[in-house]
């Protein structure tokens, strides 16, 4: 899941998380579903009532503010490869404050078994609750088949600041295929559906003038506010290649393209320092 | 109910103001990401498998009679740019006064007085064809078309293209055409029990990005 930017041997941690048995490997690949919970203390604070790792999907709190819970996703092995399962399921309950990060970047790699890997992210923020999901990127290597869909259900009062940034291929390299898709809902409505699919095996034009342009680098910064229903920030331009929009609801999306991880970077905190 | 009607809507001189845009090939003509033919072909099968899958989608969606108020909600949630979805409702705008004029019906007098600023172009395209008495396969060509023959046309103007290059792009993409009607109208058919998240949601984040570029920009000829 996790590691240094070359094809790490696949290696099983050392034991299965406690209460849990080890992950379901079958000849198509592992499954895995990483469960969390955030809710309010009573004291101010935050608790995780329900922080259970799943195999290669790793949660572990670390030190947070006074009112703000922390986890960081930790890989306990390589992958996604191809024929994995891997899931994370994460609900901020009313009133709750929490932050995600993960300790490095996930890389998708090809699988003995063939076949594409999913990545399937379910996240909840209640009322007046607020989340902050700030993963490291996720790196599509060569040969690689990834989906990643990540639905998530924010209540009309609670706050979200979610990224997702994209790598096609490691340094010097062809990328793997990739599509990830993206749906928001604020309240019953539907705010943001969109699926960006690249890497061989695309459909054509994917890396054409219309959509990547030889870019290897992608992101998008997805911000919900209660405050943007009435005051929604104007669509601007944050340089050549990335751009700043109100959506159909009290949301702002940024996205950009880069020629590399580290560019795109920079661009999404520049506009995570603005918007908060 | 004749086929030809199907001629009569794809018709580029069908008076519903498409001629006026060039579906992002002038910003990307602007930023040099179109400089001749084989560009242009690039740019028009990115934007087929992307804006105009999800377009032909919903086109064929309306066409099968599906909510029009969910059609709409789901084409905004497919178009983060708020430059393009301008774009998108005053073209269905544009297309709802052609349509209830060469195919009076009531289900475009109940369009036009659900959405007083418009729907989005493809929702009011799938019911227009309905009311041309078309069917989704023929709206879902429509949009999937127009995805590609829009950007060859203005690139011509752009460019000075020659034209003969412009229609040959045309007739090379016309087999991934075909292909991409036939997954628009199988998703619109499975959106209509199981909802819109059925619909493709592809997306082409320069399409996006360029379309917010163009906006702001002084001077342009056309007007997306």
């Amino acid at each position: 899941m996790t590691g240094p930017a070359s094809a790490a041997p696949r290696t099983l941690p050392p034991a299965p998380p406690a209460g849990r048995a080890a992950p379901a490997a079958t000849s198509s690949g592992v499954r895995a579903t990483a469960r969390l919970v955030a809710r309010t203390d009573g004291r101010g604070g935050t608790c995780l009532p329900v922080l259970e790792s799943d195999g290669p999907l790793a949660l572990r709190r670390t030190r947070g503010d006074a009112d703000e819970a922390r986890v960081v996703l930790v890989g306990a092995m390589s992958g996604p490869l191809g024929g994995d399962r891997f899931a994370v399921r994460a609900d901020v309950e009313e009133g709750a404050r929490l932050r995600l990060t993960s300790a490095a970047a996930t890389i998708a790699l090809p699988g003995q078994a063939g076949g594409d890997a999913r990545y399937d992210l379910r996240i909840r923020v209640g009322d007046g609750a607020r989340l902050g999901w700030l993963p490291e990127p996720l790196i599509s290597a060569r040969g690689s088949d990834l989906r990643v869909t990540t639905r998530v259900d924010v209540a009309p009062t609670a706050t979200l600041v979610l990224r997702e940034e994209q790598v096609l291929g490691r340094v010097g390299e062809e990328p793997g295929r990739l599509s990830g898709r993206l749906v928001l809902r604020v309240g019953a409505r539907l705010v943001l559906d969109q699926e960006v699919a690249c890497g061989p095996g695309a459909p054509a034009g994917w890396d054409g003038p219309a959509v990547l342009a030889g870019h290897r680098a992608l992101g998008q910064l997805l911000v919900v506010r209660p405050s943007f229903a009435e005051h929604p920030p104007e669509a601007r331009l944050l340089g050549e290649t990335a751009s700043l929009v109100p959506l159909a609801g009290p949301a702002v999306l940024v996205t950009a393209l880069a020629p590399d991880g580290l560019r795109l970077r920079r661009v999404l905190d520049a506009a995570l320092a603005e918007l908060g | 109910m004749t086929k030809a009607a199907l001629l009569v809507l794809a018709d580029g001189r069908f008076p519903a103001g498409g001629h006026a845009h060039s579906g992002g090939a002038e910003a990307a003509v602007r930023a040099g990401r179109i400089t001749g033919s084989a560009d242009l072909e690039d740019f028009c099968r990115g934007r087929l498998h992307t804006a105009g899958l999800v377009a032909a989608a919903l086109a064929a969606a309306a066409a099968l009679g599906a909510d029009p108020v969910a059609l709409d909600e789901a084409a905004d949630a497919r178009t983060p740019s708020p430059a393009l979805r301008g774009t998108a409702r005053r073209l269905g705008r544009q297309l709802l006064r052609a349509a209830r004029s060469a195919w009076p019906d009531a289900g475009l007098d109940a369009l036009a007085r659900t959405f007083p600023k418009g729907a989005h172009q493809p929702v009011v395209l799938g019911v227009t064809a309905r009311a041309a008495g078309l069917d989704a396969r023929d709206a879902a060509y429509c949009a999937a078309y127009e995805s590609v023959s829009g950007p060859a046309t203005a690139v011509v103007r752009l460019l000075s293209l020659d034209p003969f290059d412009a229609t040959g792009v045309l007739a090379r993409t016309a087999g991934e055409v075909d292909r991409v009607t036939d997954r628009a109208v199988a998703a619109a058919r499975t959106a209509l029990t199981e909802g819109v998240e059925a619909l493709p949601a592809a997306s082409a984040p320069l399409l996006e990005i360029g379309a917010e570029a163009h906006a702001a920009r002084p001077t342009r000829l056309f007007a997306s």
